[in-house]
Parts: structure tokens; C-alpha cells; sequence
């Protein structure tokens, strides 16, 4: 057991997608995350907002984006859209407070990228902050792994 | 009974409503509703709606899934649905149940649309049990390989719904407004809807269907018979449903896009 933690501790650290067992899904070291599964990457007072990677492997393969207007308002905790996947739509929750200023218009078209890219071409939004400070109750990369662990071990 | 002593059950309550005959774009909107604005646990069990309607999933197209231009002619209500999921056609022989829960009233179940749709068929091997051969196949409720019960969800940050269409039974001319969906199931292979679906009318009586049903949420919830006056309740304008009847207009512009070549042509088979 403590072999498995070391091995996914640094494969996160290095970035690396521990393929060998599903049950750890890729992290990535600069991202903060949201306990309903989003991350963010914040750069200055903008920041860029999708689901991580152990989202999509639970959610299967989406097919339909729901995008929010540019200009739209979100809130941290607060849902802005929406992925379609298997028979369901699942909110996507803001980690972060803001307005939207870019979405990703490709994922109308290319909804797997979703899947295929959580953390790069599988962004969603990207927000102009309103208050940083709400970074300091999310989760950094090994706090969010954890996280990940105990919650596929309660089920 | 208070939440204490219900708890000390073992059972979350549950509010078990009943219609009959219910219009499919009002139930939807109560649902949508009580998803959303509510934080009680909820089954709603509509026996039958008023008249025939289309309902599609959140991200369906009317020129890739329906003959928009019989169901012009005919005047068939669509609705778009705030679930996922695909196209069915409903009328007097569906049967819907609807379970709307608090991620904490279901613990064991993660809030992704897989561990939802197995917990379910779990409840539903309980009303089917010793009749016909049921399964949960892919995401859809079979006898066999025939296909009488179909399902879609919504999960929020901390509920989820997952309904489901029962066919009691089905009028064929009815099929003849759906296309044969592009995205199906795998089990399904290429067969038209009349080799694809089946009715539960061949199976057990439908009073029985629904009071098993009951029976089984009750093993799993505490439930309190709610009477909802569900004009009442979807009225007010305060909320902004997803949910949407489409209008001609919006029907005769897809179809003027799927003439002019936008879209592929009928698939229709039948």
C-alpha cells in the first residue's frame, strides 16, 4: 500500500499518467482543484477552468458540451454549465468567482476532447478572477490526489 | 414520523408522489424543479400522459432524430428534455418513475452516471424479480435483448435524478416519427424499433408494476405520500427551466436545413 502511494505521489509530481492502474488518475503539479472534481490554472487575474482528468474517466465519453455566454458571471461552488455523458447531464461547478471571458467554442464540435485532454486542449472557460483569495480553499495536487483515493475507496 | 426517528430506521424519507395522466413537459418541469429547488428526496410515478410526445435528451437534434415533417404534419409536441440521453415517443402506455436523491440519502453510489444506472438496476431486479428474464443492458431496462425501459439522469454537485420511460405498452405508428438513432446501443444491432422494443403488458399487470415498484423503494427509503397540486407547483415564473416544448418555427427551420442539405436525410426504418 505504501509502495502504490509513493509510485502515484511521484508520478504526479512528475506528471506522469499512471496508465498501469486506473484507479490514479493523471494530477498535475500547478493546478489547484475543486472537490467537485474541476481544476484550475491561474495565471495573473486570469485564470483557465475544465474537469480533471478522474472526472472524465468517471463520466465516460461526453458528447455535448453546454457552454456559458461570454460575460456570464459565475461563482465559486456555483454551476455554469454542463457535460453530457452515457445518459446524463452532469454540472460543471466554478472553482473560482468571475466572469467568463473565453470559452472553448472547439468542444461543440469536439466534445471528446473532454476526455481526451482534461488539462489542455479539454478547457472549458477561462475567467477573469474577482477574488483570489477563493484560491486558498482549494486543493493543490497531492491534497487532490488523496482526496481522489478515499473517494474510489468509499465506493 | 420526525427525521430522527426515521433515521434511526436506517431509511432516508422519501416523498412519493402520484399521477395519472400527467402532461410529459409539466412532470419534467416539476422535476427540474425539485432537482434544483428542493432538498427532500423524491419518486414521482406519472401512470401514463394525457397525449402522444416526443421528448429528446439536452443535446438532441429534431433533423438527426425525428421525420420532422410527419411530426409537422401531425402536430406531435416535442419537448427538450433537461437529462441526457436519447429520443422517445410517449403517450397513455408509459409508465414513468422518476427517483431524485441527495447524494448522502444513496452513500454507496458515486454521483457519475455509471455507479447511478447499476444502483438502479439493483432496485429494479427487486420489482422484476422471477418475471421475464430483466437486466440492465448497457443503459437501457430489457427482457432478453428487447429494450421496454429507458433511462437518463442530471447530477448536480450533491443530487442526482434518474428517470425512467417504461413502455407498457406502444403504438407502432407512433415509432414512424423517430429516425433509427446514430448513436445506439451496441446490443441493439440494426434493428428497427418494432424488433428492438417490447411492452411490460406481457409481463405482469400494470397496477402491479407500479405497486412492486413501491415496494422496492420502500426497502431502500421511508417514504410519505405527498398529494402535489402540480399546476400549482410549475406555475410561477421565478424559475427558468431548462426544459423547452419546441416551436413550429424552431421544427420548420431544422427542417429547412436538413432540405437545403445541412443535415443528413431520413435513415427512417421500419
Amino acid at each position: 500500500m505504501a509502495s502504490r502511494l509513493w509510485a502515484s505521489r511521484a508520478a504526479s509530481y512528475l506528471r506522469i499518467s499512471t496508465t498501469f492502474n486506473r484507479s490514479f488518475s493523471t494530477v498535475l503539479k500547478d493546478l489547484k482543484y475543486a472537490d467537485s472534481h474541476e481544476w484550475v490554472k491561474v495565471e495573473g487575474s486570469s485564470a483557465t477552468v475544465g474537469i480533471t482528468d478522474h472526472a472524465q474517466d468517471h463520466l465516460g465519453d461526453v458528447v455535448y458540451v453546454e457552454l456559458p455566454e461570454v460575460g456570464a458571471a459565475v461563482t465559486q461552488g456555483g454551476s455554469f454549465g454542463a457535460v453530457e455523458s452515457v445518459k446524463a447531464t452532469s454540472d460543471i461547478n466554478s472553482p473560482v468567482s468571475g466572469k467568463v471571458v473565453e470559452v472553448n467554442e472547439v468542444l461543440s464540435d469536439s466534445p471528446g476532447l473532454v476526455n481526451g485532454s482534461p488539462y489542455e486542449n479539454g478547457w472549458i472557460i477561462k475567467v477573469e478572477l474577482s477574488n483570489a483569495d477563493e484560491l486558498k480553499s482549494l486543493m493543490d495536487a497531492d491534497k487532490y490526489s488523496k482526496f481522489c483515493e478515499e473517494e474510489d475507496a468509499k465506493h | 414520523m420526525t427525521i430522527p426517528q426515521a433515521r434511526q430506521l436506517g431509511r432516508p424519507l422519501m416523498n412519493l408522489v402520484k399521477f395519472k395522466g400527467t402532461p410529459i413537459l409539466q412532470q419534467l418541469r416539476l422535476e427540474e424543479r425539485l432537482l434544483r429547488n428542493s432538498s427532500d428526496n423524491w419518486c414521482i410515478i406519472n401512470d401514463g400522459t394525457n397525449i402522444p410526445a416526443i421528448v429528446m435528451g439536452l443535446s438532441g437534434k429534431p433533423s438527426e432524430l425525428l421525420e420532422i415533417r410527419s411530426v409537422l404534419r401531425d402536430q406531435i409536441p416535442v419537448v427538450r428534455r433537461f437529462t441526457g440521453g436519447g429520443t422517445v415517443i410517449v403517450d397513455h402506455g408509459t409508465i414513468f418513475v422518476t427517483l431524485i436523491c441527495n447524494r448522502e440519502a444513496v452513500p454507496t453510489v458515486q454521483p457519475y452516471p455509471r455507479s447511478i444506472m447499476q444502483w438502479s438496476s439493483l432496485l429494479y431486479n427487486e420489482v422484476f424479480q422471477g418475471i421475464g428474464d430483466f437486466k440492465l443492458r448497457e443503459n437501457d431496462y430489457v427482457f432478453g435483448n428487447h429494450k421496454f425501459g429507458g433511462n437518463a439522469q442530471s447530477i448536480t454537485k450533491d443530487r442526482w435524478i434518474h428517470h425512467t420511460s417504461f413502455l407498457w405498452e406502444y403504438e407502432a405508428r407512433n415509432m414512424a416519427y423517430l429516425k433509427l438513432p446514430t448513436r445506439a446501443p451496441e446490443y441493439r444491432l440494426v434493428r428497427n424499433h418494432m424488433d428492438f422494443l417490447c411492452g411490460m403488458k406481457d409481463y405482469l399487470p400494470r397496477s402491479a408494476f407500479i405497486s412492486k415498484t413501491v415496494e422496492a423503494i420502500e426497502n431502500h427509503f421511508l417514504t410519505k405520500p405527498v398529494i402535489m397540486d402540480i399546476d400549482a407547483v410549475t406555475s410561477g415564473t421565478d424559475y427558468v427551466h431548462t426544459t423547452k416544448l419546441l416551436s413550429e418555427q424552431e421544427l420548420e427551420e431544422a427542417y429547412a436545413r436538413e432540405l437545403s442539405g445541412e443535415i443528413p436525410v431520413s435513415n427512417l426504418m421500419i
